[in-house]
């Protein structure tokens, strides 16, 4: 076939929310969207959460949930209506001609079954292949998308897998039937930066080898940089701008498009250093975590999560610690907050040790030392009203006593952040995930602490929300002199909050130094790899 | 004079109804809460099921109000005795279902007995046949009279229920087109449920005066009274039974799940060994010593109400006691949960208390399971007090209850032909009442579990 007829072509696309009893009009969520895909080619999907890329792909395989209603418009694959097919057909269509992968590895794959039975039951429902063929058409599977040692994985689960590796086994179940169209909904959220790398490498051999058709969803624009052929931005629904990704990232026709390329970080501007007296002094800290065996759960061994690390953060200083999943960084913050026992170090907090005290004595310090978390679905109490979690702190440090006080300082915490006074009666979930993360902040703040303990604040949150509130984190820190410990894995933020890095790997640190020297003369091999899997970002005319 | 009687579970209804009164009249300080409850009755089966609910409490309400009749003066002597019968202000709005005693089995509606019995003819000869039935139908002049008697006694209720029901909501529908703001409660559905509900009562009251809408049971006893009666045996084995598992099961199942150590090996040592006793055997035995203690000490308990009422709350009580491990399992495992998210976490870098803690962020956020365990626990409680008086552990039975009525269907099934009546009407009544705390309960978790939001 001529390789210019397109493979998939989505013409004027519409979808709306089904009315309810409490919504009496049909609400539109998706309009007019119309792209092609051509064979061998990947086109990227890109907006931010809630802007209608899932629902795309989605309405392609037609597997929209019942109260979502395909209003308008047409998707065809090589010139066959899919809307026009009944459901049988459509099941030989998916996963035969358009397989799908997910974001997280972890809930796609079946945890009580082997890696073989996994994808070799994609293969004997579709292609109906049995025996010893099977085994080894998964051998070969397996071989391609890159799993070492595949013969001898075979017998494996999901969980002895790690996350890259999953994400590569749900990669091989999808091309199992050879399909022509691959949908990939934000493959590599999930993943560490350099595992990440790996993936999209995959993807783009995959789609080389196949000729195959790869719509790409994410909201990554370093991803999109990296990988796309042609880009198109959604937002509320809406297609903005559909283009080459040279011509795109040189010049961005709509506003919202220039701000997303915008958030790539500039390796050029750093922060200074800071001057001010040392305020946290962390000296070799150890946190062991003991594995117990038995019936009488004798300790067998300990988990050292934190193997003896050591820096200082100054007053009004920003120390990112950076390192991948597992590397022990969230361990060290709860280390600080008196969350878990030193198994050895010394830590001291403007000059006086603080490992040692007690819960109680620890008590005057909870004021000094605060903590923002990473997912705000999670941080808040969902049946708590934003006074009542505003209030709780400060009536527990008795920063506020009298009630018009309190009043008072809640309103002036909700200006600070951003967020209004009539926000204080309404529930967490009235929020989005960025005003939840500036409640969180106002939270942190609201007992006037010293440090904050920032442990991955940006990283559930899109990108333009995520500069917008790590320049409310930057503006907080220079109107009250804050100290934060950064605890991050993405390196592209750091220029934007950091004075200094600490690069984490296995419990122990690497390396650390002025932001600008380690980002531009890494010293360690890790932390080199580690910049080179972060997507380059393009100098914008 | 008559002599009123206060029997413990009749302080324990009026306790549970004033804590409820108190709920709703708390919530009126406390906006928020009170905007999820406005949801909840915002629904029409909120609202519907809720008007059930209350017509049921009223019964039992009713039915709780106990007092004992003065007897004849005897004479040459002052002193007033009471009677040994203790009545119910129930049994007063049900004097006439109760008044029409039979002699054993009718089938509803009918005229004559179920069973044959040997009768003399006019000229001395015997035979076997139906007899008549003492009292139901006595009034009527021929038996042919007896379809358009009844279709005339429903049309004659039915009309009394609506003006009954007019008289309510007119009334209320006035007073809130007057004072009342819009409000979204759907208060046609409280109408209808509730005029439904009279109409039923005013309809079952005037035929029952004098047919056995529901037949009768071996002894002649009318099957709509006894099952009337039952309710209040069903509400408070729900209730009190249910309410009784919860301290246990929270206090337990959360500290367990909070402070893990020893405190969970404790907890969990308590509820693994109450598991592993049968739990029949559990009840049966304590329900043993429960008569032995009535049996050696006969003072305390002179009235037969009395007894009855000391047993009833003793099983309530060791039901209680012995079903709280499923609840605590479940909470222990939440609370393991939910006390390692970020706002747990997040409450403890701010110093807060572990009371506070629990009571804030973690008892809010496993009440859903609470709600939902209460409601299924109170059928399956209700459900088995008929186990129990299955194996003769059960309620006493002077008292009415579906459990001792499905007992006795046991022997009625199986005659041929089947009187079905009596096991019908107990799970008629019991049917509306777990259906509608079901619905319920069903709103509440909807507006309650924030993942509906």
């Amino acid at each position: 076939m001529n390789s210019q007829t397109p493979l998939l072509q989505v013409t004027d696309l519409a979808i709306e929310l089904l009315p309810a009893e409490e919504r009496p009009q049909p609400q539109s969520l998706l309009r007019e969207v119309s792209f092609e895909i051509r064979r061998g080619e990947i086109l990227a999907l890109v907006g931010e959460s809630g802007s209608g890329k899932s629902l795309t792909s989605l309405a392609i395989m037609r597997l929209l949930p019942d109260v979502l209603n395909i209003c308008a418009g047409r998707v065809e694959l090589d010139g066959r209506n899919l809307f026009a097919l009944s459901e049988q057909e459509m099941n030989s269509v998916r996963g035969r001609r358009i397989a799908m992968i997910f974001q997280e590895p972890q809930s796609s794959l079946n945890p009580v079954q082997t890696v073989e039975q996994q994808i070799g039951e994609v293969l004997a429902l579709h292609q109906n292949i049995r025996g010893q063929a099977l085994t080894e058409k998964v051998v070969a599977l397996l071989e391609e998308v890159g799993i070492p040692e595949a013969r001898q994985r075979l017998s494996w689960y999901p969980h002895q897998l790690s996350g890259g590796q999953k994400q590569r086994v749900m990669i091989a179940i999808a091309l199992a039937c050879e399909p022509q169209l691959l949908i990939a909904d934000e493959p590599t959220t999930a993943l560490d930066v350099t595992i990440q790398q790996q993936i999209l490498q995959l993807l783009d051999s995959l789609r080389r080898q196949r000729d195959l058709g790869i719509l790409l969803i994410t909201h990554d624009m370093g991803v999109v940089n990296a990988m796309a052929d042609r880009v198109a931005v959604m937002r509320h629904g809406d297609i903005l701008e559909q283009a080459e990704v040279q011509s795109f990232f040189r010049q961005p026709v709509h506003e919202y498009s220039r701000m997303l390329i915008h958030s790539l970080p500039d390796r050029r501007h750093f922060l200074p250093a800071s001057q001010q007296p040392p305020l946290l002094e962390v000296d070799n800290i150890q946190v062991w975590f003991a594995q117990r065996k038995g019936i009488l759960q004798r300790i067998a061994g300990y988990t050292r999560a934190v193997n003896g690390i050591s820096f200082t953060i100054r007053r009004g200083e920003t120390l990112a610690l950076v390192g991948e999943s597992g590397c022990g960084k969230t361990t060290a913050g709860r280390a600080l907050l008196n969350m878990e026992p030193l198994a050895g170090g010394q830590i001291r907090f403007a000059g006086e040790r603080i490992d040692t005290l007690s819960q109680k004595a620890f008590k005057p310090l909870r004021k000094r030392i605060q903590v923002i978390f990473q997912d705000p679905f999670s941080s808040m109490n969902p049946r708590m009203s934003v006074r009542e979690i505003l209030a709780e702190g400060m009536v527990a440090l008795k920063v506020a006593n009298d009630p018009q006080e309190l009043e008072q300082r809640m309103l002036a915490l909700l200006e600070k952040v951003g967020l209004e006074a009539a926000h204080l009666d309404r529930f967490p979930h009235e929020f989005s995930g960025g005003q939840r993360q500036r409640l969180a902040i106002a939270r942190a703040v609201a007992v006037e602490p010293e440090l904050i303990i920032c442990d991955e604040p940006t990283s559930a949150l899109d990108v333009s929300i995520r500069s917008q509130v790590l320049g409310l984190l930057r503006n907080l820190q220079q109107e009250m002199g804050l100290s934060y410990l950064f605890i991050t894995h993405d390196l592209s933020i750091i220029p934007h909050i950091a004075h200094r890095v600490a690069v984490m790997k296995d419990g122990i640190l690497l390396e650390q130094g002025d932001t600008q020297q380690v980002l531009t003369a890494p010293q360690h091999a890790y932390t080199r790899s580690l910049l080179a899997s972060v997507p380059e970002p393009i100098a914008t005319a | 004079m008559i002599k009123p009687v206060v029997l413990w579970s009749d302080v324990l209804i009026f306790i549970l109804v004033a804590f409820m009164a108190a709920f709703f009249w708390h919530l009126r300080s406390r906006p928020l809460t009170l905007k999820r409850w406005r949801s909840v009755f915002h629904s029409h089966t909120g609202v519907a099921s809720f008007v059930v609910i209350l017509f049921y409490l009223l019964i039992a309400v009713t039915d709780s109000l106990h007092y004992r009749l003065p007897l004849d003066k005897i004479e040459g002597s002052d002193d007033v005795h009471y009677s040994q019968d203790v009545r119910s202000l129930l049994d007063d709005i049900l004097h006439d279902l109760n008044s029409l005693d039979e002699t054993t089995y009718s089938e509803p509606f009918s005229l004559y007995s179920f069973a044959k019995i040997n009768m003399q003819d006019d000229s001395g000869g015997v035979y076997r046949d139906y007899p008549r039935l003492a009292s139901a139908g006595s009034h009527l002049q021929t038996e042919e009279d007896i379809h358009a008697d009844i279709v005339q006694r429903s049309v004659w209720g039915l009309a009394l229920g609506l003006m009954i029901s007019l008289l309510i909501i007119v009334p209320h529908w006035l007073w809130r087109r007057r004072y009342a703001a819009q409000s979204s409660v759907p208060w046609v559905t409280a109408y209808l449920t509730l005029a439904a509900l009279i109409c039923l009562s005013a309809w079952a009251l005037l035929l029952g005066q004098v047919y056995h809408i529901f037949g009768t049971n071996q002894v002649g006893g009318d099957v709509l009274y006894q099952s009337i009666k039952a309710i209040r045996t069903g509400v408070l084995i729900g209730t009190l039974a249910t309410l009784l598992t919860l301290p246990l099961a929270v206090v337990l199942g959360i500290s367990a799940g909070y402070f893990r150590g020893w405190v969970d090996d404790v907890v969990q040592y308590i509820y693994t060994t109450l598991n592993s006793i049968p739990g029949i055997l559990l009840i049966a035995a304590s329900v043993l010593l429960i008569d032995v203690y009535i049996e050696t000490h006969p003072d305390d308990f002179q009235l037969v109400a009395v007894r009855a009422d000391f047993k009833f709350l003793a099983l309530c009580f060791i039901l209680g006691m012995t079903s709280w491990t499923g609840l605590c399992r479940l909470l222990r495992a939440e609370t393991l949960k939910v006390s390692q998210l970020d706002y747990v976490h997040a409450a403890q870098a701010f110093g807060v208390s572990h009371a506070r803690i629990i009571f804030r962020h973690i008892m809010p956020n496993v009440m859903h399971l609470i709600l939902i365990s209460l409601v299924l626990d109170f059928s399956v409680f209700v459900l088995a007090e008929a186990v129990l008086s299955y194996i003769g552990v059960g309620v006493d039975p002077s008292m009415n209850s579906w459990g001792n009525m499905i007992n006795e269907a046991r022997a009625e099934l199986s005659r041929d032909p089947v009187v079905w009546w009596s096991v019908s009407a107990a799970f008629a009544l019991m049917f509306v009442l777990v259906l509608a705390a079901n619905l319920f309960s069903d709103r509440v978790r909807d507006a309650f579990d924030p993942r509906f939001h």
